[in-house]
Parts: C-alpha cells; sequence; structure tokens
C-alpha cells in the first residue's frame, strides 16, 4: 500500500476529528477513575495536529507521525502525551511511504513495546495497551476485510477493560473501584484504530 | 556556572511548584541553580514536556539536574523531556522517586553541600518507604 501525502493528509484528519469529537466522552470516562483531563488534553493535541496537517503532510510518512508524535508530547500534557507520543514516534522511526501489512504490523508491535517501556506498564493492567495489543494480533493475522475487523477487535478490547482492576496510572489509586469502568485510554486508542480502519478501506 | 547539582520541581499546579521552589529558596538559599514548572500547555492542572525542558535549562549545572514530580504524568512527562534532551545532557538529568516537597528540600540540602548527582538523588530517595 503506498501513502502518499493525499492519503497522509486524509489519515492525520481522521484521526485527529475522531479524537476531537470523541473527546467529551473520554472526559466522561476519565472523570469517573482517573482526573478528568484525558478528553481535554487529547482535544488540544490533536487540534494541535489537525492545525498543522498541511505541513505534516508533506514530509514522508515516517517524518510525518514523527512530527505528529512531537506534537502530541509538546501539547497533550498529561501522562498520554508522552504516550502517544511515544506511540506515534515510534511508528515514524520504522515506516516509509511503501508500506505492506508485515511492515505495519512490525512497526506497530515495536510502537507498543516503546508505549510498555514509557508507561512502565504492560497488557493486562487497564490500560491503552489493552487495545493496542489485540489490534496488533489482528493486523498480524491479515486476510480479508482487515479493517473492519481491526475496528472490531479495538472496540471489543475497549470494553474488555471494564471488569479489570487498574494496576498503572491515576486509576490504580481507585484499586478496586477502577472495576466497573471503561479505561479512558483504551477508548480513545480504540478511536484512534477505527479511524484508520476507516482510512485503510478507502484505501483498499 | 554553578558547581552544584540543579533542583528542578515539576508539579500538576504552578501554584504547588512555586510554592516548593520558595520553600527551596527560604531553606537551601539560591546557592543551588532552581527551576520549577506547573501547569499543562493549555494552562490548567498538569504538566507539560516543553515547560519542563524550560525548567531543566534554568537549573542546568554541568554536574546534572535531579527532578522531583508529584503524580504519574508528572514522571512520564519529565522522562520524556529528559530524553528530548541534547545527547550530551541526557545522562545528567534524573528523576527522583520522592515526595515533592520535602524531596525537593533535602535534595536542595544535599546539593547545596557539594554533592553529586547520584548523592542527591539517593537522600531525596530516604523519604520514600521501601
Amino acid at each position: 500500500m503506498m501513502i502518499d501525502r493525499q492519503a497522509r493528509k486524509l489519515l492525520f484528519e481522521t484521526v485527529a476529528q475522531r479524537v476531537i469529537a470523541g473527546a467529551d466522552e473520554l472526559t466522561d470516562l476519565d472523570r469517573a477513575i482517573g482526573d478528568g483531563d484525558h478528553g481535554t488534553n487529547m482535544r488540544r493535541g490533536f487540534e494541535a495536529v489537525l492545525a498543522t496537517v498541511d505541513e505534516l503532510s508533506a514530509r514522508n510518512l515516517g517524518e510525518c507521525l514523527k512530527g505528529v508524535g512531537t506534537t502530541l508530547v509538546m501539547r497533550v500534557g498529561g501522562a498520554s502525551g508522552p504516550l502517544y507520543g511515544t506511540l506515534f514516534l515510534a511508528l515514524g522511526k520504522s515506516l516509509g511511504d511503501e508500506v505492506t501489512r508485515e511492515q505495519a504490523a512490525d512497526a506497530f508491535a515495536a510502537a507498543i513495546e516503546a508505549v510498555k517501556a514509557r508507561g512502565k506498564s504492560d497488557v493486562g493492567q487497564k490500560t491503552m495497551l489493552d487495545v493496542l495489543f489485540p489490534v496488533l494480533e489482528v493486523l498480524r493475522e491479515g486476510g480479508a476485510g482487515l479493517p473492519l475487523r481491526l475496528k472490531a477487535a479495538a472496540r471489543a478490547a475497549a470494553e474488555k477493560t471494564i471488569p479489570m482492576r487498574a494496576i498503572r496510572g491515576r486509576a490504580s489509586f481507585l484499586g478496586e473501584r477502577s472495576i466497573g469502568h471503561m479505561d479512558p485510554g483504551a477508548r480513545s486508542s480504540a478511536l484512534i484504530v477505527d479511524a484508520v480502519a476507516d482510512v485503510m478501506e478507502g484505501f483498499a | 556556572m554553578s558547581e552544584n547539582v540543579g533542583i528542578v520541581i515539576v508539579s500538576h499546579s504552578a501554584d504547588v511548584a512555586r510554592g516548593t521552589a520558595l520553600m527551596v529558596e527560604q531553606m537551601v538559599g539560591r546557592e543551588v541553580p532552581l527551576g520549577w514548572c506547573g501547569g499543562d500547555p493549555g494552562g490548567g492542572l498538569g504538566t507539560s514536556v516543553e515547560a519542563i525542558m524550560k525548567a531543566i535549562e534554568q537549573a542546568w549545572s554541568e554536574r546534572g539536574v535531579a527532578i522531583l514530580v508529584d503524580l504519574g504524568g508528572a514522571e512520564t512527562n519529565s522522562e520524556m523531556a529528559i530524553e528530548m534532551l541534547p545527547e550530551e545532557r541526557r545522562g545528567r538529568v534524573v528523576v527522583c522517586n520522592a515526595p515533592v516537597v520535602e524531596g525537593a528540600v533535602m535534595a536542595a540540602t544535599e546539593a547545596a553541600s557539594g554533592a553529586t548527582l547520584e548523592a542527591v538523588r539517593r537522600t531525596a530517595e530516604e523519604l520514600t518507604p521501601v
């Protein structure tokens, strides 16, 4: 799959718009088990991405992803800035404009490792990793109807964080009381996967 | 350029960071380079990588800089800020696992005696229950 300038613009615009549209929901989720700023923070970061999307998408995909990562690091604030920033920075390190599914899966796997290291966290701790990892597995499998299956995996994985108990992040202060709420980071990751998959569908 | 290790205070609240810096100055004096920041890039409660990088610059000492943080995001953002520093500075900045107010005062006291970065960090971290 060739991801040219127009495709890059559409991709990052769509991702940014979806996160911005979901900001209130993210804040509501975060109010339940965190400090209620996830939506506001993500909105600020992705508004900055949207404002520079023309300039960003003029660069090749790797540099474009790194630009998005740096913007998120600098603008989001909260722990989600460095976490999402690291995800995009790491993707940018290993992707070129021409991307095969295998390359995308390898890059995504490396990016997930970078997020784990940044957050000192792992799968099963009620975080964004609980969405990213199942999505990686589907991406690795490949096969027919991939975008739809990626979306379904992300959605189901975010739902699965509801009964989990938080071990990392602010929600961990709540211990048992974090059970029964969807993790806001898992939800924002699902929003991003959803946007990417929708754009992929258009490409395919 | 100071011969003492610098101290940076990072809080979600600018008021907490500024207040802590004032306490450090009053108790330890000004011979320790000091930087502080608080608040997210939009001016609300939170932390900002850009602001942390500026605070590190402000407190910069060739002997290194010890950062004291309050809650989770402050730590993650501080680690991110360290990684974005020029390579020759990266290895000379540490985040201390200690309570922000007490840690800053203890770290600055140790730093004022001319201690190494590692000793400053250790002193601050003695406050953390094992």
